[in-house]
């Protein structure tokens, strides 16, 4: 019985919509102006979590193109350029996806750093667009704070491809 | 034997390629909508039906989380205020001795300003009316500045309108739904503001860069700015009116000149946006609609063509003219255009069909000899 559930494929729902549901839910909640004890609170690149472990659990069809939505919705509530954060996203999805084989059977910290890398490629590929598009160099400083705001939520992409990693043993 | 049984059609794509194929695809799809995005135009028409309604939409929601979020704040500066009053206590104080002297110094410089704009009859600028909006939403990420207030269009707030709190300019607006505007803020990399130093009248153009602090472009002139520098928006452009306090200009690690914006220092959950569209608001609508056109006849108008004729037909060898000849034959022509328009001025102005508009109405000639 256990052999059969394990063979099964995984329910797109489970681990590609309401993760990306949760992203979306915690984008609202950061964009909150609040200011504790005269500072702002921080503010992560959330579907990044999703875009590092969603290429590690597996190949997915539907994965980029949720990607790229969940993208089109940070342009659109934060006010950026459309396909801005589309595209940052799926280049680090896609890097990911093409080294998997290289991260299956990595210590934590080792994916730690695989994600701060992803997460770098991203912002990289951000401030690259933003530069071309805007003609002007964003702030460095600024974009430091975003990338480390981004990296210390690695515990939640560690637990996504911990609770989905073995669900398909035809991916292991 | 079904359609599906064939052993033809038993293969299957492998999923990491049909993934690679995905994947490809919605680059593409990204890439296109980058291209196709004109946010940095900053336009009416660039700020498209699809931004509008995710901001109607994301308005409520926002709106809701913002709630407990201002509570939350609150107790947060209760608990800093607490902890921090001796501190404040002295800073206050120190802060009442140095406004006591500004304000002596305000109070003496209102009163010469008022008696030199009497002797200048100057008029003072009509109060701009403003709408008060509360802040839903904040990005302040390094590729997107902006803020969500709570009123739009049914408030009469357009694109362009600059918005302040309460101690200085915090940017304009870029979208309005019928209750929410989008509002760039002048920290987002894509702002570009006309400003001016208050002490030297230099100009610069006030440059955000995703950071805190957006730095002083394009200065002229041999030590334009010196740090703690008032800067000012200069009206020039027409998108925001002169004079709202932006800052204090600072020197940055990178050596470059940046504003320390006031805004930073209030909260940000209230904002003013002011419903200032371009200068022909702040002047006097009656007069600009006023027509002051002289009429001219057709005698006139025939006259003035022959002269005019005359004066651009180049010199023949039969009638040579230069030197102090052409100068007094020249005079002589600018004096009868004078009297030609100084009598048709004088005549009773006949029924002219009505303007298109103020705008193609051509401006009064006050300077006519």
């Amino acid at each position: 019985m256990s052999l059969m559930q394990s063979t099964r494929p995984l329910d797109p729902w489970r681990w590609l919509g309401l993760p990306a549901l949760v992203c979306v839910a915690g984008t609202f909640l950061f964009a909150v102006p609040i200011k504790v004890f005269g500072l702002q609170l921080p503010e992560p690149v959330l579907p990044m979590i999703l875009a590092f472990a969603w290429a590690v659990i597996r190949p997915s069809v539907i994965a980029p193109f949720l990607l790229v939505l969940l993208g089109l919705f940070l342009d659109l509530f934060w006010g950026g350029p459309l396909g801005l954060w589309g595209v940052s996203l799926l280049v680090s999805y896609t890097v990911v996806l093409a080294s998997r084989s290289i991260m299956t059977g990595q210590s934590r910290p080792m994916r730690q750093v695989w994600f701060a890398s992803a997460t770098a490629l991203t912002m990289l590929t951000g401030f690259l667009i933003t530069s071309v598009v805007s003609l002007a160099v964003p702030n460095l400083l600024s974009v430091f704070w975003q990338f480390l705001a981004t990296t210390v939520l690695y515990p939640f992409a560690h637990r996504l491809i911990e609770r989905f990693e073995d669900a398909d043993v035809r991916f292991r | 034997m079904s359609f599906r049984d064939r052993s033809n059609f038993d293969m299957k794509v492998p999923l990491t390629w049909t993934a690679g194929v995905a994947v490809i695809i919605a680059a593409v799809i990204g890439v296109a909508l980058l291209l196709g995005d004109r946010r940095e135009t900053l336009q009416v028409q660039a700020y498209g039906v699809t931004k509008n309604v995710v901001d109607t939409l994301s308005a409520p929601v926002s709106s809701t989380l913002a709630t407990p979020g201002r509570w939350t704040g609150n107790v947060f500066d209760l608990v800093r205020d607490y902890f921090l009053a001796g501190a404040q206590n002295h800073g206050l104080r120190e802060e009442i001795n140095d406004l006591h002297a500004w304000q002596d110094k305000a109070i003496a410089l209102q009163n010469e300003n008022q008696r030199l704009r009497a002797v200048l009859g100057l008029k003072t600028d009509p109060p701009i009316p403003m709408v008060t909006a509360h802040v839903i939403a904040d990005s302040r990420g390094p590729f997107a500045d902006s803020r969500l207030a709570n009123v739009g269009r049914e408030l009469g707030v357009t694109v362009g309108n600059p918005v302040m709190s309460d101690r200085g300019l915090i940017g304009r607006v870029i979208g309005v739904g019928h209750d929410v505007s989008r509002i760039l803020l002048l920290t987002d990399i894509a702002s570009r503001t006309p400003v001016v130093i208050d002490r030297t009248n230099a100009r610069a153009i006030l440059s955000g860069d995703g950071g805190p602090n957006p730095k002083l472009a394009y200065m002229r002139g041999q030590e334009p700015v010196k740090v703690g520098d008032r800067v000012l928006t200069s009206g020039d452009g027409g998108v925001f009116p002169r004079g709202l306090p932006v800052g204090v200009a600072v020197q940055g690690l990178d050596g470059a000149w940046r504003v320390r914006l006031d805004a930073d220092s209030s909260p940000i959950d209230f904002v003013r946006i002011l419903l200032f569209t371009d200068f022909s608001q702040i002047a006097e609508q009656k007069d600009a609609m006023t027509s002051a056109l002289p009429p001219l006849s057709t005698a006139d108008a025939a006259e003035v063509a022959g002269k005019v004729k005359a004066m651009s037909a180049p010199p023949t060898a039969a009638s040579p003219k230069a030197g102090p000849a052409a100068t007094a034959d020249a005079q002589a022509t600018a004096k009868t255009l004078a009297n030609a328009l100084a009598a048709s001025k004088a005549k009773p102005a006949p029924k002219q069909p009505p303007q298109p508009s103020p705008a193609t109405t051509p401006p009064p000639d006050d300077d006519t000899p």
